[in-house]
């Protein structure tokens, strides 16, 4: 019964960040009662959506919806996390002064996800690639 | 909580109505469909925004006021006039003239609501001050805004500042001042002239609130055209005995575009028209935008100065507004206190709102089990539906008509397209087609001689 949607995101593209996401909000709002829950998945994919663009060459983002859980799988080839521990702390960041500019990269999107989600594993090759996996279950609130 | 009865001003004159179905086109919350040739409407999607009013070609939509004989049921009656409708009327027409007529019409006593700006903007900083964990908050002034934000983005309800909007503190205020003369409460008729359909809702069915103190309300357009009649033809008794007291600057502008922002504190930012409002609002549920400390959110361009009942060009009432805030500001002379400030105490125990409650509309069903079924054959669906979204299926859109399908309020052969494959598969036959566009856009549509 599980729903499965797969979108692919550009890296670079600034100008195309959120799209992924506010096609997720539109599917969770017609699907889910629970607005709080629908708002926290939606921040995280945001999130998640932007590192993608701001980093990486190109990214796949994997959907999975159920009735008791959403788990989100974001892949992207890029050059990785050398230090995810470091990557994780508040405001540490790697993003360029032009990224900055645009309101982006302020440190603080990978803890923002994870404070959002009620699973999160985040995986890295340096030179490769990073892949984050998240799971928010419905019935937690 | 989430579904009771709403109270609608807009209502739609089937007699009237040709089923044009621009007002189903503009919808900003597609609560519109056309059937047998009219307009229906979604109550319970419907935020009052005025949208259809403004664009439909033979008035077929109404915005219900009170009979404005209702007034003469009231010893004491008072007109609570908004701002806005001082901008209504040319340069050379002066204050006392528009009182001088009101009080002709029959009204006891006019007031001015954005009296009430002074002590909100106090209490609205206060409450920024120990509110500061639900950032970005969102004021509480414009009640099509309130109501878009409970049908379409219900996780944000907990931003709306729950305090009373300036026209309830006015209304609170002259009530209590009458009362305190000795007079019943009874006899006191309190009728704002409103220069929206949103606003009428609102004291009809208060959003946090059980009831209203406004006993009436008066459609501006209705009351402009009777007060300028009579000061064009002279048709008043001049130099009535009007008890006036002058706006604060910021009371005059509060009501237009960046009239609340300029007295909160942090990064503040003013957004009118409902489409701007809805963009915005997307962009902030996704947190796209962060560390905004207040949001002055306005359904109508140009805000109330554009509310859909005004009669004047929007940005002349905004000129005129403008003028005379800066006019009351060299003037502080002649500026005597208020009498409002007495009633602060009074009024500060009954500012705040109730909690508002999100009325979702979007869900395709409560089970999210069923939800997730109907997902999918909406899904299908589409992939029949053309995507051109020409509206001749009666639903504003192949996205709409196809979650309109899956909750059995239209069916697949209402799309024109779908009609013609059908035709050529020989399932459906062209007199059956005929009937159903007919079903649709009703008989006048599909009978005329060409």
């Amino acid at each position: 019964m599980v729903m499965h949607f797969e979108y692919d995101i550009e890296g670079g593209d600034f100008s195309k960040a959120g799209n992924v996401s506010s096609l997720l909000k539109k599917t969770l709002k017609q699907l889910v009662g629970n607005h709080k829950i629908v708002k926290r998945i939606v921040v995280s994919m945001y999130e998640a959506e932007v590192n993608v663009v701001a980093h990486a060459y190109s990214g796949k983002v994997i959907i999975d919806i159920d009735t008791d859980k959403i788990s989100i799988q974001v892949k992207d080839k890029g050059p990785g996390i050398e230090d995810i521990e470091q990557a994780m702390q508040d405001g540490y960041s790697t993003a360029s002064e032009k990224v900055r500019e645009m309101g982006f990269g302020a440190g603080m999107g990978l803890s923002n996800i994870k404070n959002n989600s009620d699973e999160f594993e985040l995986t890295s090759k340096l030179g490769e690639g990073t892949e984050l996996k998240i799971v928010a279950y419905l019935k937690n609130l | 909580m989430e579904n009771k009865a709403f109270h609608h001003a807009l209502k739609i004159q089937k007699e009237q109505c040709i089923g044009c179905s621009h007002c189903m086109n503009i919808c900003p919350t597609e609560a519109i469909r056309v059937r047998n040739g009219k307009a229906e409407l979604f109550e319970n999607r419907c935020i009052d925004c005025g949208e259809c009013f403004r664009v439909c070609p033979v008035n077929a939509i109404i915005i219900e006021q009170d009979d404005f004989n209702k007034i003469f049921q009231y010893k004491h009656r008072i007109a609570l006039l908004p701002a806005v409708f001082s901008g209504q009327f040319p340069e050379e027409v002066k204050t006392s003239q528009i009182y001088d007529v009101l009080i002709d019409l029959g009204f006891t006593n006019v007031y001015e609501v954005e009296h009430g700006v002074d002590l909100l903007k106090e209490s609205m900083q206060k409450f920024a001050e120990n509110n500061k964990e639900s950032k970005p908050l969102i004021s509480s002034f414009c009640p099509a805004v309130i109501r878009l934000i409970q049908v379409k983005f219900p996780a944000m309800v907990e931003n709306i500042i729950s305090l009373h909007p300036p026209l309830d503190i006015a209304a609170l205020y002259y009530k209590k001042k009458i009362m305190d003369k000795g007079v019943d409460e009874s006899d006191i008729g309190i009728f704002y002239v409103t220069p929206c359909a949103a606003k009428i809702a609102a004291i009809k069915s208060p959003v946090g609130n059980e009831n209203s103190p406004i006993n009436g309300v008066i459609n501006m357009d209705f009351i402009f055209n009777k007060v300028y009649t009579n000061i064009r033809r002279g048709n008043f008794q001049a130099g009535q005995n009007v008890e006036k007291e002058q706006l604060s600057p910021e009371g005059v502008l509060w009501s237009l575009t960046n009239g609340e922002i300029d007295n909160m504190e942090g990064r503040c930012l003013a957004i009118d028209g409902v489409h701007n409002v809805i963009d915005f609002l997307e962009k902030i549920e996704n947190e796209e935008i962060k560390d905004v400390d207040f949001l002055e959110l306005r359904a109508c361009d140009e805000s109330c100065a554009g509310g859909v009942l005004t009669t004047k060009n929007r940005f002349l009432t905004v000129e005129r507004l403008k003028k005379r805030a800066s006019q009351y500001k060299k003037n502080k002379k002649g500026n005597p206190q208020k009498q409002i400030l007495n009633y602060y105490p009074f009024l500060k125990e009954n500012i705040c709102i109730g909690k508002v409650h999100p009325r979702s509309m979007m869900k395709l069903d409560e089970n999210m089990a069923e939800a997730m079924k109907k997902m999918r054959r909406v899904k299908e669906i589409m992939k029949c539906l053309p995507g051109v979204d020409c509206g001749a299926c009666g639903a504003p859109n192949c996205q709409a008509l196809a979650e309109d399908i899956v909750q059995e309020r239209a069916v697949i052969n209402h799309c024109i397209f779908i009609q013609k494959i059908f035709e050529k598969k020989g399932i459906l036959e062209w007199e059956q087609s005929y009937e159903i566009m007919k079903e649709i856009w009703g008989d006048d549509k599909l009978n005329r001689k060409c």
